[in-house]
């Protein structure tokens, strides 16, 4: 993975590329009206707001989508992987797309990851960016056992 | 319908044009370009002289190599046209937001006849080191909106299509042997189109063991890149008399975004701005999707093709796989033949313009071998994800 391309870090974005320094996963938020607002505006869509700032998650979410990527986009990327879109559990529809760690490529597509999969997020620093990538909360098969009583 | 305003209908399509199409032709955009444009006037009875605007997506853009090489002015200079008014940007709605801003020009009286145009040099330009199709590939770091996605190894559209496609086959129990039915079809109908890319038959089988680029899409389910231009003449209609033949018939526009433009916050993952434009393209219309005769739809990808099948409502939302199923519906003795010049899967990526042209060649009776009988509706449609458009076009009734 080591060639994936970076984010240009910049006054506006730092606080998601970077919180992950102290082991935290930042999202803007509205402080009017609570709106978690993501990709970041800096000013809220549903009240107008301009009182916007990050705020900490829990970072636990839930998969909403993946794929499992087999092609060598650039030099030095280390494939196949699995690509994720996760919804986290502070708001419905508030999602980061990120990639997984700690799942099997290989088996993912046969059922090895599945839409519901509870994720933990943790960080992997590249540089000057802390990436928020995700993790199961317990092994696959438990977590989605979890996932389906939840439902 | 009473209180909708349908202006698109005082614009018609008097001609298109479409130049040598292929794999590193080693030709310069401008001379694809001119090829293209030069052909539709001919098609519509015009003379360069007649042209006062032109329209392009997504104008002149150095990067990525090959998207985009040429701009308005590079068709003005080098044939010498005198311009009322002109356009060329790629925030609209899909590729063929150009071709809605001509119509608009059109109908407004801001230009007579508008030359729509579409060049790609993809193929010449793509290298080992260089693909067109890769975000951030380049030296740079990201910024902007496509900072969200390639950091995780997300750098092409067919990993955030895959994504979308991943989520229809969970919800609604979608098959790869079922999306197989829209890359097969488009290589069959490539066979009877002389400018395809790809005319030999795709086997279920070859389909089913080729390699995979991001599950559950595999490299038939992704178009190929190629060299080409497509042009398409907008023309007022009260100008019909000066034209060589009965126009294409301008029905409805579906230009809509109701939806987040992200590519992971809409609200339903199983859908994308299609579904969007082409609800309002059927409110500006008392056609229905059962009078279409004929579908050219955005094959970027073969799941995006599907998601346009869905939106344009020719089956309830989650049963594509029940209407793809054998691949009859969407032949060309089926009920609606889907792509019939092999799309941009097998006729290769005119990026949008393609499937204009097809529609109107349907229309006009002139596809050849390929000749839908007796089409006189069709609906052409282009973009994925967040952004699309689509129109739906008849013959001069
Ligand atoms: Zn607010």
């Amino acid at each position: 993975m080591n060639m994936a391309p970076l984010p240009l870090i910049t006054d506006e974005n730092r606080y998601f590329w970077q919180s992950g320094r102290e082991g935290v996963l930042r999202i803007m938020r509205c402080e009017d009206c609570g709106w978690w607002i993501h990709q970041p505006e800096p000013v809220c869509p549903v009240c107008l707001s301009e009182h916007v700032s990050p705020n900490a998650t829990a970072g636990l979410g839930t998969v909403e989508g993946f794929t499992v990527n087999h092609q060598q986009w650039v030099p030095n990327l280390d494939v196949p992987y699995v690509i994720a879109i996760v919804e986290l559990d502070e708001q419905v529809g508030l999602r980061v797309m990120t990639r997984l760690v700690g799942v099997d490529a290989a088996t993912a597509a046969a059922g090895g990851v599945q839409v519901g999969l509870r994720v933990e997020v943790e960080f992997e620093q590249r540089d000057d960016v802390w990436l928020p990538l995700f993790r199961p909360v317990a092994p696959v098969s438990a977590s989605l056992e979890q996932a389906g009583e939840a439902s | 319908m009473s209180t909708t305003r349908v202006g698109e209908r005082q614009a018609v399509i008097s001609g298109v044009g479409q130049s040598q199409i292929g794999r590193k032709l080693g030709r310069s955009g401008v001379s694809l370009t001119v090829e293209a444009v030069t052909e539709a006037l001919a098609d519509a009875g015009l003379d360069r002289s007649d042209i006062d605007g032109v329209s392009t997506y997504p104008g002149m853009a150095p990067s990525p190599p090959g998207m985009s090489p040429h701009g308005v002015r590079d068709l003005k200079e080098a044939m010498g046209l005198e311009l009322d008014w002109f356009s060329g940007g790629g925030e609209v709605p899909g590729q063929l937001g150009a071709l809605f801003n001509a119509v608009a020009a059109v109908v407004t009286g801001l230009a007579s006849h508008v030359v729509v145009f579409r060049t790609v040099t993809e193929s010449s330009s793509q290298t080992a080191e260089r693909r067109a199709s890769v975000t951030g590939s380049g030296d740079g770091r990201l910024t902007g909106a496509l900072q969200w996605y390639p950091p995780f190894g997300a750098m092409s559209a067919s990993n955030w299509i895959a994504l979308y496609a991943q989520r229809y086959m969970h919800d609604f129990g979608l098959t790869r042997e079922q999306l197989a039915q829209i890359p097969i079809t488009c290589r069959t109908n490539a066979a009877l189109n002389p400018k395809a890319i790809f005319t030999e038959p795709l086997t279920l089988g070859a389909y089913l063991s080729a390699r995979m680029i991001s599950w559950p899409l595999c490299l038939f389910d992704c178009d190929v890149p190629a060299d080409g231009s497509t042009a398409i003449i907008v023309s007022h209609e009260s100008l019909v008399a000066s034209l060589r033949k009965p126009p294409v018939r301008i029905e409805a526009i579906g230009s809509a975004l109701h939806g987040r433009d992200s590519w992971d916050q809409r609200a339903d993952l199983t859908t994308m701005a299609c579904h969007d434009a082409a609800p309002m393209m059927w409110s500006r219309t008392d056609l229905k999707p059962a009078d279409v005769d004929t579908a050219q739809l955005y094959d970027g990808f073969s799941f995006i093709c599907l998601q346009w099948l869905e939106a344009c409502g020719f089956f309830p939302k989650g049963e594509a796989g029940a209407f793809l199923a054998g691949g009859e519906r969407i032949s060309r003795s089926g009920e609606l033949p889907l792509n019939t010049n092999g799309g941009q899967l097998s006729g290769g990526r005119m990026h949008g313009y393609g499937y204009v042209h097809e529609a109107c060649r349907q229309l006009w009776g002139e596809a050849g071998q390929r000749q839908i009988a007796g089409a006189e509706v069709a609906v052409a449609a282009a973009g994925g994800g967040p952004i699309g458009g689509c129109i739906l076009l008849t013959t001069s009734r």
